[in-house]
């Protein structure tokens, strides 16, 4: 194995680094898991991975309170499972059946949680991020000091539309912190080949908006990062906008040829970068825990995988009826 | 169902490349690499641009191999920027160019749909022909991939409603050649429809089946070179004298399937583009039967099956035994899990047929 950087030891309890590992596991073995049941036929369509790119959610939601809010796109998983939502109702709504969060409606991309503050899950590459700044309109009238985590990726900081809402946002004062994740690609094409601009936070100067760039494999980091972000919303500034550095491992959706791509680039990430083995390493080496404690961990988050497993595959498909339900507030079915 | 693929190859597929130079097309994919490679060939105005569509080749690989024999500054990527790529093609077009650009799901035309309808669609009138839109912009259509709402969607009569656009949508690979270099040929904007469901072969609806490949079909095969396929013109794909069913697209051989397996005597017609229309086969055909159906996948309300039936009753009321019937999604987003009782298949088409036999 190629060598990982010894990290210096940070300010950290153990806490929060056992919390960080559990949370960024999780969503690995979940991701996997998902990955399977997709090989066995069980998830049909899309299925957008998150694996490699735990630590950017990790450490956001730990600069979180009660009460803010997320918005992403379709490459969703790691958010609802980082904010809280059931592993069970989202591997559900990756199987299409009734105990998913849509009910099967929406499938892996569409999904959303009032409970949480989760308003999804969108399937149109930066349709969510005007969205994001509305929701922190609304808690400006609110007179709360919550904030809207609002997050696309290094391809659609490219749509107009993310442009006239960073004009809105910075405009209105709007307490949402726009969060890049810059995996490095769209799809098949990388940033170099489709900006000549490649340091997007940077982009929000044009519209006064402060920002940074920060590691995304380094859950610390991203967490401090939110912080500044969240203190900056919080104390009326208007929006701030984080891009974090990031790399997916997994194809685009599940069908990617990768040719866009080395294998040894993402070898190369995978071995050096892990935003896991790096929480395992402060681990090990601040002596907050044995391999032993660590595999006790990995059991636990397998139980809860499985179980999530299980109830998407025992979870019944829809009944054809929901086929009319909540298109409008009342609807009468068509025949014939 | 659940042993059966769940959907087709996106972000991958094969990369053989028949259709470019060597041999003939086989598949959809490959007969629209082939259009797109002889027109690039031919004209050196033609250019191909849209997302992933230069260097990776497309989500659906139809221009894989097009950079790399014709040069980046005739086949590029663009940014995730859907009106950005149609407004600079509107605009390359109106100076001396052909932009031919890929959209790379239907479901993703809405940032660029004003630029379309205000600019493209108008840009003759709005100049009094001084400058034109000779663009041609693709874009994969439909459901049946377990795409959900943002990724199974025909919109055709959000086009077909916009004066000043031509539609077109294909149902095999040899009219899907022919009549995309007819587009890329025509003088005015054209929105060019290829139903995904049909990319590998010719779907007809029966999803618990395995879809049998386009080599075995007698439209599979695109010949070589340049061939044009006229817009304008619909294609009887079966001769009957019961009744007359309409359709385009997927629907086209969810058709066949469904008055083969009923044994029903229809004519079916394959629209093949629907503006401009040929409604003199329509209407010949009605004429003689008496009697007509009208399928496409989108929903039913304001669905270019209104449009179909309303000229239909007006160009041959005198000869109509039954009301037209009309097939088609139910008015509901297209949904994820439930989307066979969604999709127009071949039970529901040859129930129509029946209740439109059954009127004295
Ligand atoms: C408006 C729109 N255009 C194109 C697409 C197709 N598409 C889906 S994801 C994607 C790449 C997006 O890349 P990025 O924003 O970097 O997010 P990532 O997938 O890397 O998380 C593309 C082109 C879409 N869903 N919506
Ligand atoms: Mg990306």
């Amino acid at each position: 194995m190629a060598a990982r950087k010894v990290p210096d030891l940070p300010n950290v309890s153990k806490d929060d680094l056992l919390k960080y590992y559990r949370e960024m596991l999780l969503i690995r073995r979940f991701e996997e898991k998902a990955g399977q049941l997709y090989g066995m036929g069980l998830i049909g369509g899309f299925c957008h991975l998150y694996i490699g790119q735990e630590a950017v959610v990790v450490g956001l939601e730990a600069a979180a309170e009660e009460g803010d809010k997320r918005i992403t796109s379709y490459r969703d998983h790691g958010h609802m499972l980082a904010c809280g939502m059931d592993p069970k109702g989202v591997m559900a709504e990756l199987t299409g059946r009734e105990g998913g969060y849509s009910r099967g409606k929406g499938g892996s991309m569409h999904m959303f949680s009032k409970e949480k503050h989760f308003y999804g899950g969108h399937g149109i590459v930066g349709a969510q991020v005007p969205l994001g700044a509305g929701l922190a309109f609304s808690d400006k009238y609110k007179g709360n000091d919550r904030v809207t985590f609002t997050y696309f990726g290094d391809g659609a900081a490219n749509q107009g539309q993310v442009y006239e809402t960073y004009n809105m946002a910075e405009l209105w004062d709007l307490p949402v912190i726009f969060v890049i994740e810059n995996n490095q690609y769209a799809m098949g094409t990388s940033v170099k080949r489709s900006t000549k601009s490649p340091t997007l936070w940077q982009r929000g100067a044009a519209y006064g908006i402060e920002g940074e760039a920060v590691d995304g494999m380094d859950v610390l980091a991203v967490k401090e990062a939110g912080q500044r972000a969240v203190a900056h919303c919080r104390a009326g500034k208007g929006p701030y906008i984080l891009e974090v550095m990031t790399y997916r491992y997994r194809g685009h959706s599940m069908s990617d040829p990768a040719k866009y791509r080395s294998r040894e680039e993402v070898q190369k990430m995978r071995e050096e970068r892990d935003a896991i083995e790096h929480v395992r390493d402060l681990l090990m080496q601040g002596g907050h825990a044995t391999d032993e404690d660590l595999k006790a961990i990995d059991k636990e988050i397998k139980a809860i995988v499985n179980e999530a497993a299980e109830f998407a595959k025992d979870s019944p498909e829809p009944d054809p009826a929901e086929l009319w339900t909540d298109i409008y507030a009342k609807v009468a079915p068509q025949t014939a | 169902m659940m042993s059966m693929p769940r959907c087709l190859r996106i972000c991958g597929g094969n990369d053989s490349l028949r259709g470019t130079d060597a041999m003939p097309a086989t598949t959809m994919i490959d007969a629209i690499r082939d259009a797109l490679d002889v027109a690039l060939t031919d004209d050196p105005t033609v250019t191909v641009f849209g997302q992933d569509v230069g260097y990776f080749g497309g989500v659906f690989r139809c221009t894989a191999g097009l950079q790399k024999k014709h040069g980046i500054d005739r086949c590029f990527d663009t940014p995730i920027s859907e009106l950005g790529i149609v407004g600079v093609a509107i605009g390359m077009a109106a100076y001396g160019r052909k932009p031919v650009v890929e959209i790379q799901f239907a479901d993703y035309m809405y940032p660029a749909y004003d630029q379309i309808v205000s600019e493209a669609a108008r840009l003759r009138y709005r100049t009094a022909g001084e400058f034109t839109c000779p663009i041609v912009i693709r874009m994969p259509t439909g459901g049946g991939i377990f795409g959900a709402q943002t990724h199974s969607q025909s919109p055709e009569a959000l086009f077909t409603h916009v004066t000043g656009l031509k539609v077109v949508m294909p149902s095999n690979p040899i009219d899907a050649k022919g009549l995309l270099l007819s587009a890329i040929d025509d003088p005015d904007p054209v929105i060019f429809l290829e139903p995904k469901r049909l990319y590998n072969g010719p779907f007809d609806g029966h999803h618990d089946r395995p879809v049998s490949p386009w080599r075995t079909h007698p439209m599979g095969e695109a010949p070589l070179g340049r061939y044009l396929v006229p817009l304008g013109q619909a294609a009887i794909r079966r001769k009957g004298a019961a009744l007359t069913v309409l359709a385009y697209g997927t629907m086209v051989h969810v058709a066949l399937a469904a008055v083969e397996e009923t044994a029903i005597d229809a004519e079916v017609i394959d629209l093949r583009t629907l503006l401009p229309l040929d409604l003199e086969t329509i209407v010949a055909s009605v004429r003689k039967t008496g009697r007509c159906v009208v399928v496409h996948e989108a929903t039913l309300t304001s669905g270019f099956g209104a449009e179909l039936a309303a000229l239909v009753q007006a160009e041959c009321f005198w000869h109509l035994h039954a009301p037209v019937e009309r097939v088609a999604g139910w008015d509901t987003p297209y949904p994820h899990t439930n989307e066979w009782d969604y999709f127009p298949g071949p039970a529901r088409v040859a129930a129509a047929c029946r209740r439109v036999l059954e009127v004295q």
